[in-house]
């Protein structure tokens, strides 16, 4: 089972892409595990690591780094908002 | 209480533009209760950060989006008396002058639609999932969020929440007495 993830602005030009499906790493049940394991990626996805000003959302509702995540679920990762 | 099935809630994300005075002009929704209607329109300027800004890109996350905005307008539909709120954001290009976003608040005085206005707005900022990037002369960016829209959406949590303690204790029938 896998998780799709989206990434938004700055955050998916950094990184080259909108979307992916993951399958869910073994151990990987929160927002913050999923930032860990997608930032071991290197390079551009080091943006992704704790302490970053990212923001994430689980299934559409915007969570913080204990946010529980399970396979099936939309988990998006972006920078601050910036609209109104 | 049957009076809170007169109100009405209307959200939108779309590229089209709106019309200010068609969406402040039926904010009352046919209902006789409402005395009051405030607006917010938020417009795109020519200057950020010192530099200037040609045109603007806004990127939303649609699905999310209009859940996030509707999660606002309940919020404050808990805090205050309301009869009506609007809450229209677009998405794409825009050049200066253009609309952005259109919030408006409809209630039986005029404290409530006020304040409410200004919370919608404020809590909007930090919590919709819009990002704007700016073309300005130098090339485009992304903009950065400010300090001051997180202290602005906080201050409805301090000192704000005990204005929203005191609308809530505005109930429904004092709303009515008042008329």
């Amino acid at each position: 089972m896998s998780v799709k993830l989206l990434y938004f602005a700055s955050l998916r030009e950094a990184l080259g892409r909108a979307s992916e499906e993951l399958g869910l790493p073994q151990g990987v049940a929160t927002v913050g595990a999923l930032r860990a394991h997608l930032a071991a990626r290197g390079e551009a996805w080091a943006a992704l690591a704790e302490g970053r000003n990212v923001r994430a959302a689980v299934n559409q509702h915007m969570v913080g780094a204990d946010g529980a995540v399970q396979a099936g679920d939309e988990v998006a990762f972006f920078p601050p908002v910036t609209g109104g | 209480m049957s009076e809170r099935n007169s109100f009405h809630a209307r959200v939108s994300v779309q590229e089209a533009d709106f019309d200010v005075g068609a969406e402040v002009g039926s904010l009352h929704g046919g209902s006789g209760q409402v005395g009051a209607v405030a607006s917010f329109v938020g417009l795109v300027r020519d200057i950020n950060e010192g530099d200037g800004v040609t045109a603007m890109t806004l990127e939303h996350y649609p699905g999310m989006t209009e859940k996030a905005l509707e999660e606002i307008v309940a919020q404050a539909r808990e805090r205050w008396a309301l009869l009506g709120v609007s809450v229209i954001h677009r998405f794409g290009r825009f050049v200066p002058t253009d609309r952005i976003v259109f919030v408006g608040v409809a209630s039986a005085h005029r404290g409530e639609a006020f304040a409410a206005c200004e919370f919608i707005m404020d809590y909007l900022k930090t919590r919709a999932p819009f990002w704007k990037r700016e073309e300005t002369p130098a090339g485009a960016r992304w903009v950065d969020a400010r300090d001051s829209d997180d202290s602005a959406a906080a201050r409805w949590q301090t000192a704000g929440g005990e204005h929203a303690a005191e609308s809530d204790e505005l109930s429904w029938e004092e709303v009515e007495r008042r008329r």
